[in-house]
């Protein structure tokens, strides 16, 4: 498939909640070099919560310092405030894993 | 028993003149998605680096990367302190935990590189980044299979390894790790997961068993060609087993060479 083909409306927002400022910096910088989406990151779950209360996001990616239960509670919080949001585990800043994932979660978005 | 086959020509591909990649699963723009992963085991890329060239420095976390070179060597490099260069007849191993950054060079100016780069889900999230490093034994992985990966040992059999994450770099050893409980040698992951290799002589049969039950095979062949079942694996051609205790595959052509993954097919995260 083309990578640079739109999928969904645009611009795709895509929120990214980590521990790690430096990871954060660059998983924020590879999806802000892809036309059509835009990120925002935080550390914390607070600005996470305010941030999808008003914009409307279409993933949220877990990234590194997040324990598993961490993840399930920020996905719950996530999830009652916007039923739609994708809550999703990334791994890193490899930008070839990082395109991948989001793809997938669009295209099953499309559907 | 359950089988998926991957030929190699149903790879994606990526060609990008310095990197010529072939993705067993769905990477970077290429997205299939009966393809994402096999189990625990996300990435299976297969890849040529031209000389002089290679990964500049960039992030990775809670993924388990295994590299093997093929051909040539790779100049790795990390935040922890690590320096290495890692050649053919080697096997690098990161779980990169709560965050590592590294860059992979081709180790030539001028001759290519070429190797297999795995990611495999972790069992456990956010561990101190660890790498390690071990060279093969090529009389045992001659009509045999050697052991590459193993699970992590414990605390009793990884204390050499974790010593050395932050600290100091173990190198290139030729003993495992852990090897109060992995005499067979490799290194280990934080997963439930075994690697073998082996190049066998043409109509060598082998037998594998696997390690624990719910994990399946995914068996890639390097070289030359194996049967399975009746079924011709050719180089680079992929096989998915589950739902199997053990199989049967014989060497098809002199010095084929095959890589076995015995993935867990669900993860349990502790």
């Amino acid at each position: 498939m083309d990578a640079n083909a739109p999928i969904g409306p645009t611009p795709v927002n895509i929120l990214v909640i980590g521990r790690d400022r430096p990871i954060l910096e660059v998983i924020e910088r590879l999806i802000n070099a892809h036309e059509g989406w835009h990120a925002t990151i935080t550390e914390t779950e607070e600005p996470a919560i305010q941030a999808i209360t008003q914009k409307k996001y279409a993933i949220a990616f877990v990234s590194a310092g997040l324990s598993a239960q961490e993840e399930e509670a920020l996905r719950k919080k996530l999830t009652t405030i916007d039923p739609n949001i994708v809550v999703a585990r990334h791994y890193g800043g490899g930008s070839g894993l990082l395109e991948n994932e989001i793809l997938g979660i669009l295209k099953k978005q499309q559907q | 028993m359950s089988t998926t086959l991957h030929k190699a020509d149903t790879r994606g591909h990526a060609d990008h003149g310095w990197l010529n990649s072939f993705f067993s699963f769905s990477f970077a723009g290429y997205y299939n998605p009966q393809r994402v992963q096999f189990g625990v085991l996300r990435v299976l890329n297969d890849d040529r680096v031209a000389g002089g060239r290679g990964f500049g420095s960039h992030p990775h976390d809670n993924m388990e990367i295994i590299s093997i070179p093929l051909e040539g060597s790779l100049a790795h490099e990390d935040n922890l302190g690590h320096k290495e260069i890692v050649s053919a007849g080697e096997v690098q191993v990161m779980s990169t935990g709560k965050g590592v950054f590294h860059s992979e060079y081709n180790n030539s100016p001028d001759q290519p590189v070429e190797f297999l780069q795995i990611w495999v889900f972790p069992n456990k999230l956010n561990v101190t980044p660890r790498y390690d490093q071990v060279r093969l034994d090529p009389r045992k992985g001659h009509n045999a299979l050697q052991q590459l990966i193993y699970p992590y040992p414990g605390p009793a059999g990884s204390t050499t390894a974790l010593a050395g994450t932050t600290t100091a770099p173990t190198g290139t050893t030729t003993t495992p790790t852990g090897s109060t409980t992995a005499p067979a040698g490799g290194s280990w992951i934080y997963q439930d997961a075994w690697f073998h290799m082996g190049t066998f002589d043409a109509g060598r049969k082998i037998g594998y068993q696997l390690k624990k039950p719910g994990n399946g095979i995914y068996l890639f062949v390097i070289d030359g060609a194996f049967l399975y079942n009746g079924q011709r694996l050719e180089t680079r051609d992929a096989l998915g087993i589950t739902d199997v205790d053990s199989i049967d595959i014989e060497a098809a052509e002199q010095g084929s060479r095959i890589l076995i993954m015995d993935v867990p097919m669900k993860n349990n995260i502790q």
